[in-house]
C-alpha cells in the first residue's frame, strides 16, 4: 500500500461527495425505514416505534393490493414489450441498412422527452371514449374496422395499456443496447460456424444468442428498476385515479392527501425493497466480473 | 430478406411517429375544429393561438426550468469530474467499494429517500430562517438533484479516465505536479467528450424530472414538468393548448438530442448502468 500522504489528498477531494451520498442516499433511506416503523399517522404525531406493524396492516388496505396488482401487471407488459420490441428492431438493423442513423435516431427520440409531455398525447390517443365521442386510437380503429377499447379504464387490464407509451418511449434504448451487443460479436465466430456447416439459424440460436445474454441482463434490470417506480406517466396520464393506482401514486397520495408520513414511508420502503431484491445481486456480479476482467 | 427487413422498420417509424403527428396537428387547430370527427386531420386553418396561450401559461415555468438545469448539470459535472478523476487516477484504500456504494445510489427509487428529504430541506429552510428556498425552492431542488447525480456522473466521468494513460499522469507527478495541478494541467484539457455526456445527460435528466419537483418545489418554483401537468389536468383547458405546451415543454431536450445526439447516446450507453 501507498503511503497515506499519496492517497490521502484524493480521499479529500472525494470526501464531500462521500458524505453527501452517506447522508443523502443510505442516511435517508435509513430514516425512512424507521418512519415506517413508527405510527406517525399525522405530521404532528409523535411517532412511537411500532415495528412491523405498518408494513403488515398495509396488505389489509383494499386499495394496496390493487396498486400492487397493477404495478406487477405494468411490468410484466412494459418489460416483455419493450425487451421484444427493441430486441426485433436491433434485429431487423444489425446487418447494417440503408439509413441506419435515421431509423436510430427516430426509435430512440421519445427517450429525450418527459413522461410528462408525452402522457398528454399517449392521454387523447387512449381516451376511452367510443362512438360519437371517440378521439384518439378508438377513432382511428372506427374507422378502419377495428373495435374500440377502453384502454387505460378497462378494470381487469388498463394497466397492460398504460404500458404502451412506457413500451414507446423506452424500446430504442433497448434496441440501442442490443445493436451494441450484436455488432460486439466478431463476425470471425459467425464465419467459423459457418464453414462448420451451421445454418444461418443455428449460427443464430448457438452463437448469437447465447452472446447476447449479458445485454438481455442490462435491458432487464433497467427496464425492471423503471417499471417498479413508475410514477411520472401514470399522473400525466390519468392522475390519482385508484383505477391505475400503483405504490409509487399511492405514496404521493399518502404524503399529500391523507397526509401519513409513516404510511408513505412504509410504501416507499417496500418500493425499495421491490428495486433492491434484483439490483443488489446485479451490482455484486458486475462488480466482481469488472475486477475478474 | 433486405426489402422485408427496410419494410418493417419504416412500418415501425411511421408508428413512433404517430404521437407526434397528433402533437403537431392538434396544436394548430382552432377551437372551431375541436369536434372528435375531425381528430384525426390536418387542421383546415391553422392557428398559432393555441401556442401564444400555451406560452403565456407555461413561460413561468420554463424559466424555472433553465434556472434549475444549467446550474444543476454544471454543478453535477463538476463533481462528477473531480470523483471520476479521484477514482480512477489517485485511488485510496476502499475506492472500489465506495464505488460499488456510489452505484447502488443510481438505482434507488427516490420515493425510499423522498420523505426524509423533504424534512431536511424544511430543516434547512428553519435554520437558516428564510421561507421557498431549500423546501418550496429552486436550490433545494437543485441540492437534491447534484446529489443523487453523483453516482451517474462519476461513472461516466471514471469510465472516461481509466482511458487515460496513467504514464502522462506519472510523467506529471515526476515533475514535481500534485493532484489538484495535475488534474487542472494534465485531465481536465482532455475531458471534453465526458464533460459533454455528463451535462447533456443532467440536463436532460433534471428538464424532465417530475418526481422531486412535485415533492420539493412550490408555485413560484414549480418547473416545466409540474407546470405542464397542471395545465393538462385543468379540464378547461383544450386539446390545442394542451398539445401545444408539450412540445414547447421538449423543445430544449429535442435541440439537444438533435444537434448533439451523439454525445445522447454515450450517456444512455454509459447508463446502461442505469435507468
Amino acid at each position: 500500500m501507498r503511503r497515506a500522504r499519496t492517497w490521502l489528498p484524493g480521499l479529500l477531494l472525494v470526501a464531500p461527495s462521500i458524505v453527501a451520498i452517506g447522508v443523502f442516499v443510505y442516511g435517508m433511506l435509513g430514516w425512512n425505514v424507521q418512519l415506517a416503523m413508527t405510527d406517525k399517522h399525522s405530521e404532528v404525531a409523535e411517532g412511537n416505534f411500532v415495528g412491523l406493524k405498518n408494513f403488515i396492516d398495509i396488505w389489509d388496505l383494499e386499495r394496496w393490493h390493487l396498486s400492487v396488482n397493477h404495478a406487477i401487471l405494468f411490468t410484466v407488459v412494459f418489460v416483455l414489450g419493450a425487451l421484444v420490441l427493441g430486441w426485433f428492431l436491433a434485429f431487423l438493423m444489425e446487418k447494417g441498412i440503408r439509413g441506419e442513423g435515421t431509423f436510430r435516431a427516430i426509435y430512440l427520440f421519445p427517450m429525450a422527452i418527459s413522461f410528462v409531455a408525452t402522457g398528454i398525447v399517449w392521454r387523447w390517443l387512449m381516451n376511452s371514449g367510443t362512438g360519437e365521442r371517440a378521439v384518439g386510437l378508438n377513432r382511428l380503429f372506427e374507422t378502419i374496422g377495428l373495435p374500440q377499447w377502453a384502454w387505460f379504464r378497462d378494470p381487469d387490464w388498463g394497466m397492460a395499456a398504460m404500458a404502451i407509451p412506457a413500451i414507446w418511449q423506452m424500446s430504442g434504448y433497448v434496441m440501442a443496447l442490443f445493436l451494441a451487443g450484436f455488432r460486439g460479436v466478431p463476425e470471425e465466430l459467425r464465419e467459423a460456424a459457418r464453414v462448420d456447416g451451421c445454418t444461418e439459424w443455428g449460427v443464430y440460436r448457438h452463437i448469437v444468442l447465447p452472446l447476447l445474454r449479458p445485454v438481455t441482463l442490462s435491458a432487464l434490470i433497467i427496464l425492471g428498476h423503471i417499471s417498479l417506480k413508475v410514477f411520472d406517466l401514470i399522473v400525466a396520464v390519468s392522475g390519482k385515479q385508484i383505477i391505475t393506482d400503483v405504490p409509487a401514486v399511492f405514496m404521493w397520495v399518502a404524503v399529500f392527501d391523507s397526509q401519513d408520513p409513516a404510511k408513505g414511508a412504509t410504501i416507499a420502503t417496500y418500493i425499495v425493497l421491490s428495486v433492491a431484491i434484483f439490483v443488489i445481486p446485479y451490482l455484486i456480479w458486475t462488480v466482481r466480473k469488472d475486477r475478474r476482467s | 430478406m433486405k426489402a422485408v427487413r427496410l419494410t418493417l422498420l419504416l412500418a415501425f417509424v411511421v408508428v413512433f411517429l404517430i404521437p407526434i403527428y397528433v402533437l403537431l396537428a392538434t396544436s394548430f387547430k382552432p377551437l372551431t375544429e375541436a369536434d372528435p370527427s375531425q381528430a384525426w386531420a390536418l387542421p383546415q386553418t391553422w392557428t398559432l393561438e393555441p401556442w401564444r396561450v400555451a406560452w403565456e401559461k407555461l413561460a413561468p415555468g420554463i424559466w424555472n426550468s433553465v434556472l434549475l438545469a444549467v446550474p444543476g448539470s454544471l454543478l453535477s459535472c463538476a463533481l462528477g469530474s473531480m470523483n471520476g478523476y479521484v477514482l480512477s487516477k489517485w485511488r485510496f484504500p476502499g475506492a472500489d467499494l465506495l464505488f460499488t456504494l456510489f452505484l447502488f445510489g443510481m438505482f434507488i427509487p427516490y420515493q425510499g429517500v423522498m420523505i426524509p428529504l423533504v424534512e431536511l430541506l424544511v430543516g434547512l429552510n428553519d435554520l437558516f430562517g428564510v421561507q421557498g428556498v431549500f423546501y418550496g425552492g429552486l436550490p433545494g431542488l437543485i441540492l437534491a438533484h447534484v446529489v443523487y447525480g453523483i453516482p451517474i456522473c462519476t461513472l461516466i466521468f471514471r469510465n472516461y479516465y481509466v482511458t487515460i494513460p496513467d504514464e502522462l499522469i506519472e510523467a506529471s507527478r515526476v515533475d514535481g505536479a500534485g493532484m489538484l495541478r495535475t488534474y487542472w494541467s494534465v485531465v481536465l484539457p482532455v475531458s471534453g467528450p465526458a464533460i459533454a455526456v455528463v451535462i447533456i445527460w443532467q440536463f436532460t435528466s433534471l428538464w424532465n424530472d417530475f418526481l422531486f419537483a412535485v415533492f420539493i418545489t412550490g408555485p413560484r418554483s414549480w418547473p416545466t414538468t409540474v407546470m405542464l401537468n397542471n395545465i393538462a389536468g385543468a379540464q378547461a383547458t383544450p386539446y390545442s393548448q394542451q398539445m401545444a405546451a408539450a412540445i414547447l415543454a421538449s423543445i430544449p431536450t429535442m435541440i439537444i438530442y438533435v444537434l448533439l445526439g451523439r454525445f445522447f447516446m454515450r450517456g444512455l450507453m454509459a447508463g446502461a448502468l442505469k435507468g
